[in-house]
């Protein structure tokens, strides 16, 4: 043999405790239990604690709702790309056209934000689907590029037509009662939504959704419709990016046309390439790490994006799987050198 | 030769094609096709390569639109109708290239059009609709159609299977929606000989259970033992239709596969 390192390789081998928490035999013991708990309660409690950790540091209680926020789209787009095969670059429409609904129903209708958020959610999404339906036919870079559009063209109509306030935006849209509110509702958000849509795909209905994905044509062949199937993913998408734009525009206290911005659309596909796509969890991980490394490269000005750009990179480069599937990997797995 | 007198009455043809074209810029795939089905028939359609066996087969699935003429399927036209509409009508096809769902199981597969308006309006599936009924059924069909249910390969990955599975995979798919026509497109293609060997009585297994079926292929020798009637396509047109005996005795059809001999008369 030329190369010693051809001479042997990794061997994966699931431990015993991961093949004993498969099925219904899980429950037969405490060690068993907690291998299976241990992981979602880190994360359950990890993320109910965080405010109480950061209570002397308000700037990094809202440092904690923004990463809720991009959590929130990032979890949209990872469901939306890794589940429907959607690749949606939306993400910045999706807030604001959240943003906006809230920031209206507030002003002009009075609401408060316990009623303008959800009504924001759903009524968005609504909007979001229906402006997205003629797109849903297109796949892989081509509904990327066209979901990349609607952000662009939402500010530039409101700018040239002077709706909505224009470019002043809405203001005076009323603040939520106070800063535990408002984290405890986005951590709550982002933790039903990421174990409800994990239980969602795992069901009969996210086989078809993962279906479209693998196979749209198949799907077809099945006698499903899968254009109603992709609109109820963008819904869904577009739902958790509304929910996101409205509690935005409630802590903001204002909604304008930067609500639009690309770092909306941009921000969540960096946090799922770090985290892992395909996990719904890695994106919320993402958006840990990313947002505030942003937030601490706030001094160097415009040159956080060129180290964010590096970040990304060397997630693509070295570990192109993300943190999740790798700590996934690790929990269960024995790794091993075997000689051939 | 089996049930070859079925269709001595007049019986009411289950799929109907007039007139059916299809053009591709300059190439005429399809030209003037008629074509009809009659219940319980297996129908071979065969022909030399690229003389339109899969449009016809994308036509009548709604995969693709005819440019002119109809599709009748029960009486009802079915031309402009899109994919999953037909296939929730009961024409079901299975593709050439074989197209599962390689991230999922091979029994998970079968989640997708079990999950389907038809499977659950038809279903009667034991257990009802309760979760993990359908993963039940799932393992039931895929054992109905060759599936080792104790070598545990229903549970295998589909990207980790072999052709052959995968081929019946894309058949067990039409089983799933309880089909009243499966359009075979190319189930012998890619396949071993004993794979073949296998794939025979399982056709006429399902055709004893009721379904018709609409076999394109290039695996003459197999067609003509299941086939009661052979359609011969080339170039887009049909040049000829019978049985298997009438239809490979015929100058013109000789003529599809093997080149004419007057060409090298010239030469």
């Amino acid at each position: 043999m030329a190369d010693k390192a051809q001479d042997r390789r990794k061997e994966r081998v699931d431990r015993g405790i991961k093949v004993r928490t498969d099925g219904v035999y899980a429950i037969s013991s405490i060690a068993e239990i907690s291998y299976l708990l241990v992981p979602r309660l880190v994360l359950i409690v990890g993320l109910l604690a965080l405010p109480l950790i950061l209570y002397k540091l308000p700037y990094w209680q809202k440092v904690l709702s923004i990463i809720c926020i991009y959590s929130l789209l990032a979890i949209g787009f990872d469901f939306l790309a890794n589940f429907v095969g959607l690749v949606s670059l939306g993400g910045g429409f999706y807030i604001g056209v959240g943003a906006y609904a809230a920031a209206l129903l507030n002003t002009k209708l009075g609401l408060p934000p316990i009623l303008t958020i959800p009504i924001a959610s759903f009524a968005g999404a609504a909007i979001c689907t229906l402006l997205f339906w003629p797109c849903l036919p297109l796949r892989g870079v081509y509904f990327a590029i066209v979901s990349l559009m609607f952000p662009l063209l939402a500010a530039r109509v409101i700018e040239a037509l002077d709706i909505f306030g224009g470019t002043d935006g809405i203001l005076g849209v009323d603040g939520l009662p106070s800063g535990w509110v408002e984290q405890y509702v986005l951590i709550a958000s982002v933790l039903v939504i990421v174990f409800g849509l994990r239980r969602l795909i795992s069901e009969d209905v996210g086989l078809v959704f993962q279906g479209v994905k693998d196979n749209d044509q198949a799907v077809r062949a099945s006698g499903i419709n899968i254009t109603r199937y992709k609109a109820l993913g963008v819904f869904i998408a577009s739902a958790l990016g509304c929910l996101a734009g409205g509690c935005l525009t409630h802590i903001y206290m204002w909604a304008g046309i930067s609500q639009f911005a690309l770092d909306f659309s941009i921000i969540p596909i960096a946090a799922t390439v770090v985290g892992g796509g395909g996990t719904l969890i890695g994106p919320v991980i993402g958006c840990l790490i990313l947002v505030p490394i942003s937030e601490l490269l706030r001094d160097f000005g415009t040159l956080r994006i060129a180290v964010y750009a590096l970040i990304l990179c060397a997630f693509i480069v070295f570990k192109s799987e993300g943190i999740m599937p790798y700590a996934t990997r690790k929990y269960q797995q024995f790794e091993r050198w075997v000689t051939i | 030769m089996p049930q070859q007198d079925k269709n001595n009455a007049p019986a009411q043809p289950l799929l109907r094609l007039e007139n059916v074209s299809k053009r591709f810029g300059g190439v005429l795939a399809l030209s003037a096709m008629d074509l009809e089905v009659y219940p319980g028939d297996i129908l071979g359609i065969i022909g030399p390569n690229g003389s339109g066996k899969t449009t016809l087969v994308n036509v009548i699935t709604g995969f693709q639109r005819a440019d002119t003429g109809k599709v009748h399927f029960k009486g009802d036209e079915i031309t402009d109708w899109t994919a999953h509409r037909i296939a929730d009508q009961g024409l079901t096809r299975t593709f050439q290239v074989m197209r599962p769902y390689y991230s999922l199981p091979a029994f998970k597969n079968l989640i997708v059009p079990l999950f389907s308006p038809r499977a659950r309006r038809t279903g009667g599936w034991r257990g009802g609709g309760k979760m993990g009924s359908r993963d039940t059924v799932a393992v039931d069909i895929l054992e109905e159609i060759g599936f080792e249910r104790d070598s545990y390969v229903p549970y295998k990955m589909a990207s980790s299977l072999p052709t052959g599975y995968l081929k019946r995979l894309e058949l067990a798919r039409c089983l799933a929606l309880r089909p009243e026509i499966i359009i075979c497109d190319e189930v012998f293609s890619g396949l071993s000989m004993s794979e073949m060997a296998s794939m025979v009585p399982l056709m006429e297994k399902l055709q004893m259970e009721g379904i018709t079926l609409v076999m394109v292929e290039h695996r003459l020798r197999e067609l003509f033992r299941l086939a009661n009637r052979v359609v011969v396509l080339n170039f887009g047109c049909k040049i000829a239709e019978g049985t298997s005996e009438e239809v490979m005795a015929l100058k013109e059809v000789k003529e599809a596969y093997f080149g004419s001999e007057e060409v090298f008369g010239y030469v």
